[in-house]
C-alpha cells in the first residue's frame, strides 16, 4: 500500500511538472495574449503545411474532428465529434458531431463540412496538394448518414486512426467553400474555432479576435491574440523578458530559460517535457565504406548517448536516450529493454572495444569522411561536436559540414553526403510517423540513408495492423533491435522542451509536441 | 550634361540584365530546392508526388531558360511574379518592408552628415592636437565596432536599465510618430555610429589634404577670414569623396542591415533577405538582389550628378 501511495505521489508530482501545474483560479474573460512566433505561415491551408509557425496562429482559427486532451495528453477527445464509436473489427468510425456549431461566415457547419475536408485530404484534387494524405490511405469511404453523423469506412485496420482524426493539421473546412474553390484554404482563414481571423501583416504579426458563436460555451476566455513573429531567438527572448510577448510555444534552450528565470523570478512558469523529435546520424550507405553494417554499427557504439545525453542537456535543447519513439511514450522501449541494444549499453568503454574490433573485421583503418549537419545552432551544432568528439575517441576523424538548410535537405536528398545528422520531429507520438524514417528508401522519402530494409517494411505494416497495444509493443520492439542493429540511422538524442510563460498566462498546457495544444479556446489572462 | 544623364541612364540596363543573368543561374547552382525547404524543413513524409506536384505549380519543372525568359520578360512590363514561398505579388512583399528601411537608412544618414562633417572638419582643423585624438578615437571605435553588436548593447542596456525594449512590430510615422520614433531611433543609432565613423575618417582626410593646397594657402595669403577659407574653399573641395561615400553607405543600408534588423525584429529589407535565401525563395531573393543593384546603380548616378553642383569645374561633355 505504501508503496502505492508512494507511486501514486511521484505519478501526481511528475504530472504537476510536466504539464506546468494546474490551474486552480477561476477563469477570467478578456484581454489580448501578445505571443511570439520565431517563423511565418507560408500559405493559409492547413492540409499543405508542416511547420509549428503555422500552427500557432493558424490553429486557433480552426475545429478538427478530434483533438488531444490538453492536460491529459495522449489521450484522445472529441474537438468538433461530441463522440464517437469504433466497430469491433476496427474497421468503421462512427462520428457524432456537436450541434450548432457556425463557421466564421455564419453558416451552419455539418457532416459535409467533415466529408469535404477528409475527402480533400484523402484524394487532393487538381493543384491541391495534401501532405498527409498517406495517413488517410486505408480510408474506404466517407459516409454522412444525417447532417450530425459521419462514418469513415477503412479498407484494412489501422492502429494509429484515431491518433490521425486528432492531428492538429486536419483542420475542418466548409464544404461550400471547398466546392467553390478546392484552393481556397491556401488564402483565406475561415474556419469554426475560437478566434476569427483579423489580420496577417507579413513579416510582423498576425491577429484573432474572439469568435462570438463559438460552440463551446463560454469558450474562448481572451478577447483575442495577437501573434508577433520574431525569427532572432535573442529577440525572442529580450520580448519575453520585457513582457512584450507572454509566451512562445516552441522552446527555450537551457541558457535561455536561465536569462529568464534570473530576471524575472516568479513572474514566470516554466514547463518542461520530453519531446516527440529527435536527432539521427544517418549513414549513406550508396557510398562505402557505410554500406557495411560493420562500421555503421561501430560508429553507433562509440556513441556514449547516456553521458552524451546529459551533458547535452546543460547547453541544448534535448536530454533524453530513446530509441526509435520518444522516451515515456507509451509504446516506447523501457530503459532496460535499451540497454540490450547495439549503441544503448552503459559500459562504453567495452561498447568502443568492439567499435573498434568491427572496424578492423570490416578491414577500415584511420576512417576519415564528411559529417553533413544542419546549420542551425540549437541543438544541432552541439549535438554534431559531440558526436564528432565519440568518433575521434574510436580513431575516426570526421569533418563537421553546415550548409545552409536549403543545401543540407538537398545533399541528404540526393544522396551527396558521407554521414549526416538528421532530425525526425512528428506533430504527436505515433509509431506509424516516426517509424517512417527507417522505412526503405523506396517506400519512404525522408530514407536519407538511401537504404533498403524488406524486413523493417515488414513489421512496420505489421504494427500498423495491430490493433491489441501489446501485441503492437511487442512487433515495435523486434523492429526496433533490427533497426539498432543494422545501423542504417541510429537515434542519437532525444529533444527536451522548456517553455517559459508569464505568470498572468493560465489554462495552457504542456505537451511532448508543440503542435498541439495551440488552439487557446481555454487559455485566459489573470489580468 | 543631359546626354550625359541620359547616356548614363541607358548604362544601368545592362548592368542590370547582368546582375539577373547571375543572380538567377547561382540561385539553381545550389543543392535542393525551394520545395524541399518548405516541405521537408521541418520533417514528416512527403510524397514523391507531392513534391512534383508543387514543383509544377511553381514552375521549376520547366527548363532553366524558359523559366528566365519568363521572369526577364515579366520584368521588363513591370512584373516581378509572386513569391514561391508565401504567393504574394514580390513588389507587395517588398513594398510592405521598404518604407520601414528608407526610414531607418535617412534616419542614419542625418545622423551620420550631422556628426561626420563637423567631426571630421574639427578633426582636421585640430589635426595631431588631443581633440583630434579623441575624435579619431571615437571614429576607430566606430568602424571596428559591428553595427549588430551595438543594436544588442542597446537592446540589453534598454531592458536591464529600464525593463524595456522598442515596440516589436512597424507603425508608419504618419499613424504614430512617437511609436515610429521609438521603435526605429535605435537602430538609426547603431547603424548612423559607423557610418558617421565612415563618413568622419574621410572628411578629415580629404579636408587635410585640400588645406594643403595652393589655392588654400593663396586665399590665406590673400588675408580671407579662415572661416571664410574653409566653409568657401575647403570644405566644399573636401565633400567630393565625402559624398561618395555617404552615397555608397545609404545603398548598403536598404538591403545590408541583414542582422541590426533581426536584432531589433524589424520587418525591413535585411531581415526579408535573410528570410527569403533561406527559403530558397528565388523570386524574392532575385527581385531582391536586382532591388539593391539598381539602389546601388541609382545612388551612384544620383552622386556623380552631385559631384557637377559641388565642383563646377566637373563638366560632363
Amino acid at each position: 500500500m505504501k508503496l502505492r501511495l508512494g507511486t501514486l505521489i511521484l505519478g501526481l508530482a511528475a504530472f504537476a511538472l510536466t504539464t506546468g501545474g494546474v490551474d486552480a483560479q477561476t477563469p477570467k474573460k478578456g484581454g489580448i495574449l501578445k505571443f511570439a512566433v520565431g517563423a511565418e505561415p507560408p500559405s493559409y491551408d492547413c492540409h499543405r503545411e508542416t511547420s509549428f509557425a503555422f500552427i500557432h496562429p493558424v490553429r486557433p482559427h480552426y475545429n478538427t474532428l478530434l483533438k488531444f486532451d490538453e492536460a491529459n495528453y495522449p489521450k484522445v477527445v472529441g474537438d468538433l465529434a461530441q463522440s464517437w464509436t469504433v466497430s469491433p473489427d476496427g474497421l468503421t468510425y462512427t462520428f457524432k458531431l456537436h450541434p450548432n456549431v457556425k463557421f466564421h461566415d455564419g453558416s451552419a457547419f455539418s457532416s459535409a463540412d467533415v466529408k469535404a475536408t477528409y475527402e480533400r485530404i484523402a484524394h487532393p484534387p487538381q493543384g491541391v496538394v495534401s501532405i498527409r494524405k498517406a495517413a488517410y490511405e486505408d480510408i474506404a469511404s466517407i459516409e454522412t448518414p444525417d447532417p450530425l453523423t459521419v462514418v469513415f469506412k477503412l479498407k484494412a485496420p489501422n492502429a494509429s486512426m484515431l491518433t490521425n482524426f486528432a492531428s492538429p493539421w486536419d483542420c475542418i473546412y466548409s464544404a461550400a467553400k471547398l466546392k467553390e474553390d478546392p484552393r481556397y484554404p491556401e488564402k483565406n482563414v475561415m474556419g469554426t474555432g475560437p478566434f476569427k481571423f483579423v489580420e496577417h501583416a507579413a513579416g510582423s504579426h498576425w491577429v484573432g479576435e474572439r469568435f462570438k458563436d463559438y460552440f463551446v460555451k463560454d469558450r474562448p476566455y481572451l478577447d483575442g491574440f495577437r501573434a508577433i513573429f520574431i525569427t532572432n531567438t535573442s529577440a525572442r527572448v529580450n520580448a519575453l523578458q520585457a513582457g512584450e510577448v507572454l509566451a512562445e510555444f516552441r522552446g527555450q534552450s537551457p541558457a535561455d530559460e536561465k536569462k529568464l528565470k534570473d530576471a524575472l523570478g516568479d513572474k514566470i512558469n516554466v514547463a518542461e517535457s520530453p519531446w516527440v523529435c529527435s536527432l539521427v546520424v544517418t549513414f549513406n550507405v550508396k557510398r562505402k565504406p557505410f554500406d557495411d553494417v560493420r562500421v555503421r554499427r561501430a560508429l553507433s557504439l562509440a556513441i556514449d548517448r547516456w553521458k552524451g545525453a546529459e551533458a547535452l542537456s546543460k547547453i541544448a535543447v534535448v536530454r533524453h536516450v530513446g530509441g526509435v519513439l520518444r522516451p515515456g511514450y507509451e509504446l516506447a522501449a523501457s530503459n532496460a529493454e535499451l540497454e540490450t541494444y547495439p549503441g544503448f549499453g552503459r559500459d562504453i568503454n567495452k561498447a568502443r572495444a568492439e567499435a573498434k574490433k568491427l572496424l578492423a573485421e570490416a578491414g577500415v583503418k584511420d576512417l576519415k569522411f564528411k559529417f553533413l549537419n544542419r546549420n542551425v545552432p540549437m541543438p544541432y551544432t552541439p549535438v554534431g561536436v559531440f558526436v564528432i568528439d565519440q568518433w575521434r575517441q574510436i580513431g575516426v576523424t570526421a569533418e563537421h559540414e553546415q550548409p545552409e538548410t536549403k543545401a543540407y535537405i538537398g545533399n541528404l536528398r540526393s544522396g551527396n553526403y558521407d554521414v549526416g545528422l538528421d532530425f525526425n520531429c512528428d506533430a504527436v507520438d505515433d509509431p506509424n510517423l516516426q517509424l517512417l524514417k527507417y522505412l526503405s528508401s523506396d517506400k519512404s522519402t525522408i530514407n536519407y540513408g538511401h537504404n533498403i530494409d524488406r524486413k523493417v517494411d515488414e513489421l512496420y505494416e505489421k504494427q500498423k495492423r495491430e490493433l491489441d497495444p501489446k501485441k503492437r509493443a511487442a512487433i515495435l520492439r523486434e523492429l526496433e533491435k533490427h533497426i539498432l542493429t543494422e545501423a542504417n540511422t541510429v537515434p542519437v538524442v532525444w529533444w527536451h522542451r522548456i517553455i517559459v510563460t508569464w505568470k498572468q498566462m493560465h489554462g495552457w498546457h504542456m505537451s511532448p509536441s508543440h503542435y498541439i495544444n495551440q488552439d487557446l479556446q481555454n487559455v485566459w489572462l489573470d489580468q | 550634361m543631359l546626354r550625359y544623364t541620359i547616356r548614363r541612364f541607358f548604362l544601368m540596363i545592362p548592368t542590370l540584365l547582368g546582375v539577373a543573368v547571375l543572380v538567377f543561374l547561382l540561385l539553381r547552382a545550389m543543392p535542393g530546392d525551394i520545395v524541399e525547404v518548405r516541405m521537408l524543413m521541418d520533417g514528416g513524409q512527403v510524397s514523391p508526388e507531392a513534391l512534383a506536384l508543387e514543383r509544377a505549380r511553381l514552375g521549376l519543372d520547366q527548363p532553366l531558360i524558359y523559366q528566365f525568359y519568363h521572369w526577364i520578360t515579366g520584368i521588363m512590363v513591370g512584373d516581378f511574379g509572386t513569391s514561391m514561398w508565401t504567393g504574394r505579388p514580390v513588389i507587395e512583399e517588398i513594398g510592405n518592408r521598404l518604407g520601414l528601411s528608407l526610414q531607418v537608412a535617412i534616419m542614419a544618414t542625418i545622423l551620420a552628415v550631422m556628426i561626420s562633417i563637423p567631426l571630421g572638419t574639427i578633426s582636421a582643423i585640430y589635426n595631431n592636437t588631443w581633440i583630434d585624438h579623441v575624435i579619431r578615437a571615437f571614429a576607430i571605435a566606430g568602424l571596428a565596432v559591428p553595427s549588430f553588436w551595438l543594436g544588442m548593447l542597446i537592446i540589453l542596456g534598454l531592458l536591464l536599465t529600464f525593463n524595456w525594449i522598442p515596440p516589436l512590430t512597424y507603425t508608419p510615422i504618419w499613424e504614430d510618430p512617437i511609436r515610429n520614433l521609438s521603435q526605429l531611433i535605435w537602430p538609426a543609432i547603431a547603424v548612423g555610429y559607423r557610418y558617421s565613423a565612415v563618413a568622419t575618417r574621410m572628411t578629415r582626410s580629404t579636408l587635410l589634404e585640400v588645406l594643403q593646397e595652393d589655392y588654400i594657402r593663396t586665399a590665406r595669403a590673400k588675408g580671407v577670414y579662415e572661416r571664410l577659407v574653409l566653409s568657401r574653399h575647403a570644405i566644399r573641395n573636401a565633400m567630393l569623396p565625402v559624398v561618395t561615400v555617404i552615397g555608397l553607405e545609404f545603398a548598403f543600408l536598404i538591403g545590408g542591415l541583414v542582422v541590426t534588423e533581426q536584432v531589433f525584429n524589424l520587418n525591413g529589407i535585411g531581415k526579408l533577405f535573410v528570410e527569403t535565401v533561406t527559403r530558397a525563395d528565388y523570386t524574392m531573393v532575385q527581385a531582391l538582389v536586382m532591388l539593391v543593384a539598381a539602389f546601388f546603380i541609382i545612388i551612384n548616378f544620383v552622386v556623380d550628378l552631385l559631384y557637377a553642383v559641388l565642383d563646377p569645374r566637373i563638366r560632363y561633355s
